[in-house]
């Protein structure tokens, strides 16, 4: 049992620690507050404390757990809301009412409650089975079977195992290895800091559909990705987030609220248990697990509540699902790594964080990525992080360290964001570098046209831009007919296909089906258009035609009549053109 | 009754900050008393303890603290405040003591003025639509009860006529509940308090009124104090007495600034300009305060003044603020030099929970497609105009040309109007469409055919 010497903020130096290692969690004051050792001088340990530590002081003592910081997982995770170090927000709601007192404790899953766990066939007494392997089966959510693993650790020849109901730390299984009986439960714990085990890695070669057509159509994300959103405040940084959390056809999803606003997670409890996912028609809040460290929160906590987040969506992929962690926003994880790395007194690096946040951006990215887990299933966990940049300004470290690692980049622009364009994703500045490994995909599903499609609406806005710095100088009167088209049809891909309301209905989330339908309709007239000025039309013709209306208003389609509206939009289109080019014709004429 | 230890061990004074060696165990964020030798009483708290010396910060100047006979106690609990329900129509110091001469106030608590984090899971989505009759506000950045949402604004910008305009009109339909406002001037000038103080006893509004005024030639250090204080009431009158409160925290630049004194005292590596590292975290455990929480029949909104160093939005102060509050209102200097009142620009303005105030039973059904096509079109309008600015009004395509004419009359209809003037939703959004019926029917892609068919005046667009 160690002293108190020092409090300083979240930050309690204690002696008489000799005997507890590295990141060892500890009990601190007479409250009990949770802490984790991130330093050790000779018998003084260094603390990191979760909770306030008002009313501390030196002389209190100090418990070593002897044990990590870790998570617990079983059955009960799912549709949970946690704090940074996976106490459960509704039992402490519960015990301590609207505001979080201190050093209240409670179990991240109900102990009590009793669950249906069905044994795998294969797996009966006698067979052998190793650590991560699945044994069996608990139906947590309609939408989720929740597979018990073997602890890490364990490996060897099953005695027995038993099929019916039980709670969490009941024993299901016995392993028997060396000699030594090791009694399986359905919940395990995993240390937060330490990456989960694996098979083998592959590269992501399927795209994280997310119904947003920037993201889905210019710049996807693959499975087991990695994508980073830096933007300044307000351009919408959060409702892409959101809207990635809702529409992503990942199987399970983690909410990581890292030092962000209260209302925002209360947006997502009150939203989430309501919205269907589009594709089971269960609510979403069934595959979904939120951490909430706001940014009224303890700091020490905002910074474990990433690695929290990240720990649990690997246990899901272990299980062969497909994960997808959104962290909003890095930029207040590694604020409070340099609140912590300045009350340590170290070397600060560039604008006073610590000089090993690169790496620890880099290793929390990494964590990301498609394997084959121990049990032999495929799985991933994709990684989408936001970054608040001071000022907006991109060349900051921690915006800087991001883009080193991460190979999606949705560049939020604060121009478009004030002039009510969201998603406010920079079509210029913005990259994916996941095209061509999702290339076959692509082919595979949507047909060789989609990505030709893609490059050729990237041409047009690139051209466009290209021309609106002419159109600056000269205005637009003096630019030749086809260049002016150019500028028509760029609108066109601006306003109707990349502009997308999240709070519309019908527009919040388009499938890839619709997406290749509204683009090839935007094509196909920019093509007829094209064509019909080289047959001398005028362009001022051209822009009059009802159709461009229609087109304008193709988000307004419902997906079930997508093909039908496809045909219909096609002949008018045909028609409207021969139509425009006779009565031209006709009028030159006369 | 706790027993009080006189220490007279001071080692050091500097700036705010006096170091007390060997005095027993003094507890993190404890309260702390200093008694002058001619028996004058400071109040401080403790930012740093260890088994030999503790840091105190102190609430007011430490002119008169020496090394010998100043003596110190430490009083085992941190901040407390009084609070209860006849400080309305009070006003007191930035430390909470009255200071207008009234009687004794009785209070029905006593409260940790730090208060404890809102547990997110307890919060109600803030829905609730207040109608301040500014069109500007009301019609593009929806204010909502249970919301944060700051003034950005600059010196000479006249951000207290504003405010002031919102406390006197702000209301919610079929509200039946009590309303009551709890300001805190921080850092403001003598002239600027009693602006406030007479708008609210012109109205009649100060009997709801909880005033804290620190000034600005009051300590500085006053000012970590200040808004903390409000907070505390607000949250009582809020979640004990089921009021619905609006806080005015004014202004927190000079907030923020006592914060960087403070920090540069304890000689901590400094951030941004000279800002604590823990800028944002700080600012968040008050911004944080507002919200509509289950279970509880009140609720807490905040409109703060921050006022941008050099109209520099990104400054580390309002970048901060607008990392952390659900949106801002933005203050332009332009549209001031115009003549424009209130000078509310439109394009550096947000209210992210207006999704959650604004349609159909709440205000109507079209708002939000008017207000994002009012958004899009005024955008248009600034880039034609500076389109028109390098190639001169001639050059300019039809189109653009029109647009720049609804630029000057969205400003001058819409955004105009006068600081009695109170306007309802309905009046500001048939203004809108009075606006956006100066368009062809087929510029507004961003509202519905439905609401088009229904609101939008064709012979107008012709």
């Amino acid at each position: 049992m160690g002293v108190i010497e020092k409090v300083s903020g979240p930050l309690v130096v204690a002696k008489d620690m000799l005997g507890s290692s590295m990141y060892d969690v500890v009990k601190v004051g007479k409250d009990g507050l949770v802490g984790e050792i991130i330093q050790l001088r000779k018998d003084r340990a260094i603390i990191q404390v979760y909770e306030d530590t008002t009313g501390i002081g030196p002389g209190e003592s100090v418990e070593s757990t002897k044990l990590p910081l870790s998570v617990e997982l079983g059955p009960g995770i799912l549709s949970n809301i946690y704090d940074g170090i996976q106490r459960p927000l509704e039992v402490l709601r519960s015990k301590s009412g609207v505001f979080i007192e201190k050093g209240i404790v409670a179990d991240p899953v109900d102990k009590k409650k009793k669950w249906k766990f069905v044994p795998d066939k294969g797996v009966h007494a006698g067979s052998s089975v190793s650590e991560g392997q699945i044994i069996g089966h608990v139906q947590e959510t309609e939408l989720i079977k929740h597979y018990i693993m073997v602890p890490y650790g364990v490996s060897g020849k099953i005695k027995s195992i038993k099929q019916g109901s039980f709670a969490v730390e009941d024993t299901i299984a016995v392993v028997e290895s060396k000699g030594k009986s090791n009694e399986i439960t359905m919940l395990q714990r995993r240390s937060v800091r330490k990456p989960s085990k694996y098979k083998n890695r592959f590269r992501s070669d399927e795209p994280l559909v997310t119904g947003q057509r920037v993201i889905d159509t210019l710049f996807p994300v693959a499975k087991g990705g990695t994508a980073a959103v830096p933007g300044p405040f307000g351009a919408g940084k959060t409702v892409i987030q959101h809207q990635l959390a809702k529409y992503a056809d990942s199987d399970i999803v983690v909410y990581v609220g890292c030092g962000e606003r209260g209302n925002e997670m209360t947006e997502i409890l009150t939203e989430f248990p309501e919205l269907k996912d589009p594709r089971s028609g269960r609510p979403l809040m069934e595959r979904t697990v939120l951490i909430a460290n706001t940014s009224n929160m303890p700091v020490a906590a905002r910074e474990a509540s990433i690695y929290t987040g990240i720990t649990i969506a690997e246990y899901f992929r272990d299980m062969g699902y497909s994960v997808a962690i959104m962290a909003d926003s890095t930029s207040r994880w590694a604020e409070a790594m340099r609140e912590i790395s300045a009350r340590l007194e170290e070397m600060p690096g560039e604008e006073g964080y610590p000089a090993y946040l690169p790496k620890r951006l880099a290793e929390y990215y990494e964590r990301g990525g498609k394997v084959e887990t121990l049990s032999g299933k495929i799985g991933s966990v994709t990684l989408v992080g936001a970054v608040s940049p001071p000022g907006g300004d991109l060349s900051e470290p921690v915006s800087q360290g991001t883009l080193r690692v991460v190979k999606a980049f949705w560049s939020l622009d604060a121009s478009l964001a004030n002039s009510r364009h969201f998603p406010s994703i920079n079509w210029l500045s913005s990259y994916s570098l996941y095209i061509d490994s999702l290339e076959s995909w692509y082919e595979k599903n949507l047909g060789k046209e989609f990505l030709s499609m893609r490059r050729e609406c990237m041409q047009i806005l690139q051209r466009e831009a290209e021309l609106k710095d002419i159109v600056q100088l000269v205005g637009a009167e003096a630019l030749p007919d086809h260049e002016r088209l150019v500028l028509e049809v760029g609108k066109m891909i601006r306003e109707s296909f990349l502009r997308q309301s999240a709070f519309d209905e019908i527009d919040a989330y388009t499938s890839l089906k619709k997406q290749e339908f509204m683009l090839r309709a935007m094509l196909r007239f920019s093509k007829k258009a094209e064509d019909s000025l080289k047959e001398g039309i005028p362009l001022d013709n051209i822009t009059k035609m009802k159709i461009i209306d229609q087109i304008a208003r193709l988000k307004e389609v419902k997906e079930q009549e997508v093909e039908k509206t496809e045909k219909k939009i096609a002949e008018e289109m045909d028609n409207e053109f021969s139509e425009t080019s006779e009565a031209y014709i006709e009028a030159e004429e006369k | 009754m706790k027993f009080e230890i006189d220490f007279k061990t001071i080692e050091s004074v500097a700036g705010p900050l006096v170091v007390v060696g060997k005095q027993g165990n003094a507890k993190y964020n404890e309260i702390v008393k200093i008694r002058l030798h001619d028996g004058e009483q400071r109040l401080g708290q403790v930012l740093e303890t260890t088994d030999k010396s503790a840091v105190v910060q102190v609430f007011g100047p430490t002119s008169g603290i020496n090394v010998d006979n100043t003596s110190v106690s430490f009083l085992g609990e941190t901040f407390m405040v009084g609070v209860g329900e006849s400080m309305l129509g009070r006003i007191f110091d930035g430390q909470g003591r009255p200071k207008d001469g009234g009687p004794a106030i009785a209070y029905d608590q006593r409260r940790d003025i730090n208060g404890y984090p809102i547990n997110p899971a307890a919060r109600a989505m803030p829905s609730d639509f207040i109608e301040t009759g500014i069109s500007s506000i009301d019609g593009l950045d929806t204010l909502v009860r249970g919301q944060k949402l700051p003034i950005f604004s600059s010196s000479g910008l006249p951000h207290n006529q504003l405010t002031a305009q919102i406390m006197r009109q702000a209301t919610v339909k079929n509200q039946s509940e009590g309303f009551a406002a709890v300001f805190a001037g921080i850092g403001i000038t003598y002239d600027d308090a009693q602006y406030f103080i007479n708008e609210f006893r012109k109205t009649g509004s100060f009997k709801r009124t909880v005033a804290f005024m620190n000034l600005a030639d009051d300590p500085s250090i006053e000012r970590i104090l200040t808004p903390r204080l409000a907070l505390t009431t607000a949250e009582y009158l809020a979640y004990d007495q089921g009021m619905h409160v609006l806080v005015i925290l004014n202004d927190m630049t000079n907030y923020a600034e006592a914060l960087r004194e403070l920090s540069s005292a304890r000689e901590e590596v400094p951030g941004r300009r000279g800002y604590p590292g823990y800028m944002y975290t700080d600012l968040a455990s008050i911004y944080e305060r507002a919200g509509v929480v289950k279970g509880r029949k009140g609720s807490i909104t905040q409109l703060n003044v921050v006022t941008m160093p050099s109209d520099d939005v990104t400054h580390p102060i309002p970048d901060l603020t607008g990392y952390i509050t659900e949106g801002q209102i933005y203050m332009s200097r332009e549209l001031t030099n115009k003549g424009i009142y209130p000078p509310v620009q439109p394009l550096g303005s947000l209210s992210r929970l207006m999704g959650n105030g604004i349609g159909h039973g709440k205000t109507r059904e079209d708002h939000k497609n008017v207000s994002d096509q009012l958004y899009g079109a005024y955008a248009k309008a600034q880039d034609a105009k500076s389109l028109s600015a390098i190639v001169g009004a001639e050059a300019l395509s039809e189109s653009d040309r029109m647009y720049l004419k609804f630029g000057d009359d969205f400003e001058n209809n819409f955004i105009r109007q006068g600081t009695y003037e109170r306007r309802t939703i309905e009046d500001t959004l048939s203004i809108g469409w009075n606006l956006l019926s100066e368009l062809p029917e087929r510029e507004l892609t961003r509202i519905k055919s439905e609401f088009i068919a229904k609101y939008y005046n064709k012979d107008k667009g012709k």
